[in-house]
């Protein structure tokens, strides 16, 4: 696979800015590719883990924010579990995802940052997730109303979806967790 | 045998069946489980993809209320057993994550709290033979898959739980009740649940290829220990018969639910009428094996 990298002057602090926000060290990757191997969405994305590693080890920027495995990974953990150096490569891309969101990079399919900041706004307010709130929050987003709503008075009936929001947790301790959040912002919105 | 308790945001939606087994065979096999009172959500995957010191603080918030009690914090849900774990495994290695921490809460936490999954318990503070001491129903001839998926397996300097390319946990409990444990490979695969409801055919198509190899197996049933798990191979089964064009009719169930019948206890008690694909077929089996 070509790797194409653009350098400017930006792209040398981005490696060393998410070194750091993922507590890793890349120099130690060889390219073994195992990372890669086991990835389960290997084949749906343009760049696999070890790629990706490469593209920030070159210098690749902020051009990787939008790759399309950041928010296609389902944080499986099986690259790094197989890394023969450790590299905890799913705190790499959780990484890439929060500096994603700082920069307000463009949405990924899915838009699974919206479905993050709704599912952790009803924590927020109460303590625990209100499931029900934030799926159809998510749902009016996304304007994907028809999808699974023939699965839901089966689910209710089931008892599988609370109507009621969740009651009996600690609210006041959330207030202040979330008030510290440095991404305060990326759930404020 | 006495435990904090941390059920868990899906305990009381997605997962009551999880959480309703569990306290059902606990009660069985007096092990006590306390609830942490006024206990918080972990942070899920949203809060680690979003702000680590979110995610960790998150967890941490019901750690600390757990180290208060001054017992073990018994999980049920894979996802928060994995961020549990995590959260500790962050803090006992760095100072910054414990400062940080001890700045969202405005109380430190140490990391020293011992995180254990359910199916641990059952295993070591229970053991396979006090289990099979207390079997009413043995699980003859029921062919089972035990599924483990991620999170309690990976990444095994966080998590400790079994091997994680070959876990072996959830059969030795399996055996003991009576059941016959497939050989498979796809026990820890990832059934893609992160993406249920963002990107959901990638679910759909993990999960069914999870199912394909319990079936190719022989399995009668998948047996898992995680909501997000049970979800995607339970409720997706309608969405894989669309998008993949063949039948799929096979019973998840979690390991608790399995317990159960084997102790003796009845499948509503055990939450098997909240099970999306009908579990009949095992149910009768395990019947006609009393
Ligand atoms: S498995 Fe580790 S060393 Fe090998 S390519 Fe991936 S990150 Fe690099
Ligand atoms: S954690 Fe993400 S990148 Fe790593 S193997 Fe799993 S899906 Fe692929």
């Amino acid at each position: 696979m070509t790797i194409r990298i653009t350098k400017h002057k930006a792209t040398e602090d981005f490696l060393k800015l998410v070194q750091e926000k993922a507590d890793v060290n890349l120099s130690s990757c060889y390219q073994c590719k195992k990372c890669s191997m086991g990835c389960p969405v290997a084949d749906l994305i343009k760049l696999p883990p070890s790629e990706v590693i490469r593209g920030l080890q070159l210098g690749a920027g902020t051009e990787l924010l939008n790759t399309d495995l950041i928010w296609t990974c389902l944080s499986c953990e099986t690259c790094y579990s197989r890394c023969p150096n450790q590299i905890n490569f799913p705190a790499v891309i959780d990484a890439l995802k929060s500096i994603a969101l700082e920069k307000g990079a463009a949405k990924p399919a899915g838009d699974a940052p919206l479905f993050n900041r709704l599912f952790l706004n009803t924590v927020k307010s109460y303590g625990r997730v209100y499931e029900l709130l934030a799926i159809a929050m998510y749902k009016l987003g996304t304007g994907n109303l028809k999808q699974d709503m023939g699965k839901f008075p089966m689910m209710l009936k089931k008892g599988k979806i609370a109507i009621l929001p969740p009651s009996g947790a600690n609210k006041d301790k959330m207030k202040r967790i979330f008030s510290k959040s440095a991404q305060n912002k990326g759930t404020e919105k | 045998m006495r435990y904090a308790y941390y059920p868990g945001c899906s305990a009381h939606s997605t997962a009551r069946d999880m959480h309703e087994s569990c306290l059902a065979v606990s009660k069985a096999l007096g092990i006590e489980l306390n609830e942490i009172k006024g206990w918080t959500c972990c942070g899920a995957s949203a809060a680690h993809q979003t702000d680590r010191k979110l995610a960790v603080s998150l967890a941490s918030a019901n750690l600390l209320l757990a180290k208060q009690m001054g017992m073990d914090m018994v999980v049920n849900c894979a996802a928060c057993y994995n961020r549990s774990k995590t959260a500790n495994y962050e803090i006992i290695n760095s100072e910054n994550v414990r400062k940080s921490v001890a700045d969202s809460l405005g109380d430190t936490y140490d990391g020293s709290v011992p995180v254990r999954h359910f199916v641990e318990i059952l295993l070591k503070d229970i053991g396979p033979v006090n289990l099979r001491k207390k079997i009413i129903n043995p699980l003859r001839d029921l062919k089972v898959a035990a599924y483990y998926g991620c999170y309690l397996v990976r990444p095994s300097e966080v998590t400790n739980f079994d091997d994680p390319e070959n876990p072996t946990i959830m059969e030795s409990l399996i055996d003991a009740i009576g059941g016959t444990n497939v050989e498979w490979s796809g026990k820890v695969d990832c059934c893609g649940g992160m993406q249920n409801l963002t990107q959901t055919e990638i679910t759909v198509r993990r999960s069914a290829a999870v199912i394909d190899m319990a079936q190719a197996a022989g399995a009668e049933c998948i047996v898992v220990a995680c909501p997000m798990c049970q979800v995607s191979l339970d409720v997706r089964q309608a969405d894989m018969e669309k998008l993949l064009g063949r039948k799929y009719n096979m019973p998840v169930i979690y390991l608790t639910q399995l317990v159960g019948l084997a102790l003796g206890l009845s499948p509503v008690e055990l939450g098997f009428n909240k099970l999306m694909v009908n579990p009949a077929a095992v149910l009768n089996k395990v019947k006609a094996a009393a």
